[in-house]
């Protein structure tokens, strides 16, 4: 990470530093004003301070995050080898297929999962038969499965919508992997799992980081996937924080909080970014 | 009965409907020094990745040792390659990239030290232990990835253009190493390139390729005196290929004179393609020359003249140390050693004339700018 040169190099560009300000420093410059003043204006920590009653809140958006990167991570990975092993060819017709659901609506993606989740929706129906036919044996009696409003559908909400960006960033680093150094270590010995383990994924991580980060970051944060697949019992700091906006119209907690959760996504991203080496090259 | 420690059986390879390797056979001797020779895309790779068990053949047997190999994967045959753009490990630095093949063999870390240390001294790499391969120059990777291959003590050394990418200089004083290291350590190695001079300087024995079929396998000195057609005689330096008639055994008519040579064994009036290389033209006074032309173009090269001369609308390359003006007469005269008499061939009228010289200068030229490039 060499920030500051880069920066340094940037500067000469003016272009850009019209667009960081205009777009970065000036609404974070806004999220902290809001964040340390109180309604008239004054100078404050109460907002800060007042956080701590959602601890909880914050640590499960975390924790549900994470799990929904890790989920995506599992799938994705295998999927991205696999696409970069096809011929050119079939490799634009599976980008393809995993771009398609994006250019959908993402509201109208989470208002499917919610018919489909529903109680009498299509996979409860499906589950539930099975479930009643498997308790028809002798020591066997399973509860009828339920979905909708609970945490699981929350993260498979998460993994559907965001499963794209830990995909591409992943496949893009695997293709532009050179395979001779593949054909390099098999050449000195290795095994395809030796191969695997010891090339592909340590080439494959700097697509990892940054599939992590486009994955972790907006999950944290959502609200709407929450709201609609979880109901009242999984409300997430996303969704406070639209409150404080939207209907309690506090927009100095509402600010605090987002300064909060950027601070701590942030210091998420700095520790991932420590596991994998120095040559991550993520930019947040 | 054999030293030989691979044979190459009946190969053949197509990609895509296209013959690539068109039924090779060739065998390699234990600890020689063997280079395939050939222009670009005439299969040497594709040659070499049959032999590592990258590229499966689409019939033939592959023989390593007396015994098919052609099944096996890569990482069970006891050779190693030099590819032709190195192959480093990126996220690893110079030391890991050496032990790389000792721990995949799950060698003890003191040993692992050790071979490591013993190699870096080998290539000359001494200290750079902890540099990213990044940091390093072209030399310098090229002298890692042949440690990371001889660390494995492989039977057999694959090199595909390994020196393909390095400046004159430092290509010249590779080329001495790379030797020294073959001799001292009594290793096979196999060894691509399509620079004739880098062939010729190295190897025990030269296969020249084209279009994926052997031309000639022999030593550099049989491949140099004789070449067996007009592609040979045209790749390994220079020659003139004039168009000639075999008269009688030891006598071939070319240039309207009937030249005495050493060759026979061909049809009377046969007709054949007569090598003469410029070097070995001598210039005469025009009244005692057998034959004489017109003085089109020279250069001057350093230690010798290279002079284009016409003799009946042909262009004939000699070497001189001496400057003609262009526009002269000058004669000339060839000893029968310096005649080598080659069947016709598909080959036969495409090589070997001068007039368009300048045209084929270029075009060498871009080829060796965009070798560079790579
Ligand atoms: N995997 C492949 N698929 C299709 N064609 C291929 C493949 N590998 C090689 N070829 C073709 O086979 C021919 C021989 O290639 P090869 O790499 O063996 O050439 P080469 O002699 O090593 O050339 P160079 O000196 O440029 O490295 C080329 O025409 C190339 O385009
Ligand atoms: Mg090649």
């Amino acid at each position: 990470m060499k920030k500051k040169s880069s920066l340094m190099t940037h500067i000469a560009g003016s272009p850009y530093i019209i667009w960081a300000v205009l777009f970065i420093i000036v609404p974070l410059c806004m999220v902290a004003y809001y964040a340390f003043t109180d309604k008239s204006g004054n100078f404050t920590f109460d907002n800060m301070l007042s956080i701590g009653k959602y601890t909880d809140t914050i640590i499960l958006s975390i924790w549900l995050g994470l799990l929904a990167t890790v989920i995506s991570l599992v799938v994705a990975y295998p999927l991205a080898m696999i696409m970069a092993a096809k011929g050119p060819e079939k490799q634009s017709r599976m980008t393809m297929l995993i771009m398609l659901p994006m250019w959908m609506n993402f509201l109208l993606r989470t208002y499917s999962w919610m018919t489909i989740l529903e109680d009498n929706g299509l996979l409860t129906t499906g589950l539930n038969y099975i479930v009643d036919c498997l308790n028809t044996l002798p020591n066997v009696s399973l509860d009828p499965v339920h979905l909708i409003n609970t945490r699981g559908a929350v993260v498979l909400g998460m993994v559907y919508n965001f499963l794209p960006y830990m995909i591409l960033p992943i496949y893009t680093v695997m293709l532009k992997a050179d395979r001779s150094l593949v054909e390099a270590a098999q050449d000195l010995g290795g095994n395809k799992l030796d191969v695997f383990r010891n090339v592909t994924i340590p080439l494959s991580v700097p697509g990892i980081v940054s599939g992590f980060t486009m994955v972790f970051v907006p999950s944290v944060s959502t609200f709407f996937i929450s709201q609609k697949l979880g109901g009242t019992g999984t409300t997430l700091i996303g969704d406070i924080i639209e409150t404080q906006f939207q209907t309690a119209n506090n927009f100095n907690l509402g600010a605090s909080l987002s300064f909060v959760l950027m601070i701590l996504i942030f210091i998420c991203l700095a520790v991932m970014n420590k596991f994998s080496d120095d040559d991550g090259g993520v930019v947040i | 009965m054999s030293n030989n420690i691979i044979d190459l059986k009946n190969i053949s390879v197509s990609f895509d409907g296209e013959t690539i390797i068109d039924d090779m056979n060739l065998y390699i001797r234990d600890k020689e020094f063997i280079t395939f020779l050939g222009p670009s895309g005439c299969g040497k790779t594709t040659t070499l990745r049959i032999i590592a068990g990258f590229q499966q053949p689409d019939s033939g047997d592959v023989i390593f040792d007396g015994k098919v190999i052609n099944g096996v994967p890569p990482h069970k045959r006891q050779l190693n390659t030099i590819f032709q753009r190195y192959a480093l490990f990126p996220h690893l630095n110079v030391y890991e990239n050496i032990a790389f093949g000792l721990r995949l063999k799950k060698t003890p870390e003191k040993e692992i030290k050790e071979a490591v240390t013993e190699m870096l001294a080998l290539v000359n790499l001494k200290g750079f232990e902890r540099r990213n391969i990044s940091s390093l120059s072209g030399g310098q990777q090229q002298r890692v990835a042949i440690a990371r291959a001889l660390v494995v003590k492989p039977r057999v050394l694959l090199l595909d253009e390994p020196l393909g990418a390095l400046d004159l200089k430092l290509r010249k004083d590779m080329q001495v190493e790379l030797k020294n290291i073959q001799k001292r350590l009594g290793i096979t190695f196999i060894y691509v390139t399509h620079d004739q001079e880098e062939a010729l300087s190295m190897s025990d024995t030269i296969v020249v390729m084209d279009s994926g079929v052997i031309q000639q396998i022999g030593t550099p000195t049989d491949i140099y005196n004789e070449p067996k057609n007009a592609f040979v005689a045209d790749f390994i330096g220079e020659s003139n290929i004039i168009e000639g008639v075999m008269r009688a055994d030891f006598w071939v008519e070319m240039a309207g004179h009937k030249f005495k040579c050493l060759d026979k064994g061909f049809g009377v009036d046969e007709e054949v393609d007569v090598v003469v290389r410029p070097e070995d033209v001598d210039v005469v006074p025009v009244e005692e020359a057998m034959i004489s032309g017109v003085v089109t173009s020279t250069t001057f090269k350093g230690d010798y003249y290279e002079i284009i001369v016409e003799i009946k609308g042909f262009k004939w390359m000699i070497e001189s140390t001496h400057n003609q003006t262009v526009g002269s007469t000058i004669g000339l005269n060839i000893i029968p050693d310096a005649i080598h008499i080659m069947k016709k061939s598909k080959y036969s009228g495409l090589y070997g004339d001068y007039s368009s010289f300048s045209e084929e200068f270029d075009e060498l030229s871009d080829a060796t700018y965009e070798e560079e490039d790579e």
